[in-house]
């Protein structure tokens, strides 16, 4: 199956089929930062993928911050 | 996995809240638990008139949409940091958002209107690029909001963000930060009301209900946050998450309701500095000029000025 990631965008070859929660372990990406979706739709975690299947491990950690006060 | 309201097809699991969600059931789980930050807080009164800011990434997308869910009046504040293409992405999201639903999105540019970016702020001011554009951001959602007439200015700030925040506040100990950081900041001195309704959800969460909602949020990260610190600390507190669901909401909600209020005095509150109106821009300030102004002052003087071929690159092409 074909997985794409981002952050630098790239594209990698995972063996295939694999149920989504242990597609994040076998990748090393933690399931509170990773979202997982399929022709745009939200993979749910016990979902087994097909071998031919082509997803996004998207990850959902924004960036930048700074203290917000009123002064 | 089951839904834990319908037993119909799970769709997501929230391991901190134990239960897994069908799309519709999850949807209103993100909205009640941003209504009940709303009332526990007491953010906003219901006829309150509020500016969302908006960038165009799931966050504040998905504020934007869960208000005016709830029935809040809500538009939006775009503001152009002249980040790359990175910015013009951004804005193609937060219009496409507010066209498709008919909404009010206010935009405006830091490089047309003041005569900068965040990267020649930023250098210029001898900042990181995240705190040249929290500045500038604080100051500018703030003169949009009283120009407008709005009650209160909306973000997205998550638990995610909170709990990072509070941690580089802990391990560094700015007590006078502390005592301030709450999911609301009431008006005052000439500053508007600061909301963060989303302070109950995870990104995890947010970028679930954009997914669900068909909200198209901008995926691709600032290129201007790589190496900020609050990404280590957000990685952190999610290797503690998937240890132990919860830790996030309670390390941030047992710090508002035990901890915060310790801080209070911390920084001076009791003897706030007084404030008079900025002499360039209007704006409140403890200063003659405010951060803004002062910021932008030297931010322009930085800006390189095309001056045109030199010497040797015309004769050059002379040849």
């Amino acid at each position: 199956m074909r997985v794409q990631l981002r952050n630098p965008t790239r594209e990698i070859e995972v063996d295939g089929p694999v149920e989504v929660s242990v597609l994040l372990r076998r990748l090393g990406l933690n399931r509170e930062s990773h979202l997982v979706v399929e022709d745009g739709l939200l993979v749910p975690a016990d979902k087994m993928l097909g071998k031919f299947a082509v997803v996004e491990v998207r990850s959902v950690i924004s960036g930048g911050s700074d203290q917000v006060s009123n002064s | 996995m089951k839904c834990q309201v319908c037993r119909g097809p799970a769709i997501i699991d929230v391991r901190r809240h134990n239960a897994n969600f069908c799309p519709e059931h999850f949807l209103r789980l993100c909205r009640d638990q941003t209504a009940k930050s709303i009332k526990q807080f007491e953010m906003l009164e219901p006829s309150d008139r509020v500016l969302v800011a908006v960038s165009g990434g799931k966050d504040s997308l998905a504020v934007w949409d869960i208000l005016l869910a709830l029935g809040y009046e809500a538009d939006g504040y775009y503001l152009g940091l002249g980040i790359e293409d990175y910015s013009d992405t951004s804005l193609d999201h937060a219009r496409r958002f507010a066209e498709g639903r008919g909404l009010t999105l206010h935009t405006e540019d830091l490089l047309r209107h003041h005569g900068f970016d965040v990267l020649h702020g930023s250098r210029a001011a001898k900042r990181v690029p995240c705190s040249a554009c929290g500045l500038s951001k604080r100051h500018l959602f703030d003169e949009a909001a009283r120009n407008g007439g709005y009650d209160a200015v909306a973000t997205g700030h998550n638990l995610d963000d909170e709990a990072a925040v509070l941690m580089g506040n802990v391990l560094h100990w700015q007590t006078d930060y502390l005592g301030r950081q709450l999911p609301v900041l009431a008006a005052g001195n000439g500053f508007p009301k600061k909301v963060k309704p989303l302070v109950r959800l995870t990104e995890r969460d947010t970028a679930a209900y954009c997914l669900i909602r068909g909200i198209d949020y901008l995926v691709d990260e600032c290129p201007m946050s790589v190496g900020n610190k609050h990404l280590s600390y957000k990685s952190a507190l999610n290797d503690i998450e998937n240890d132990s669901p919860g830790a996030k909401h309670a390390f941030y909600f047992k710090f508002l309701a035990q901890a915060a209020g310790r801080f209070s005095d911390h920084g001076d509150h009791e003897n706030p500095p007084v404030l008079s109106p900025c002499e360039r821009c209007g704006a409140p300030s403890s200063n003659q000029i405010c951060a803004f102004c002062a910021l932008t002052e030297r931010a322009t003087a930085a800006v390189p000025i095309e001056i045109g071929p030199t010497r040797s690159r015309r004769r050059r092409v002379q040849r």
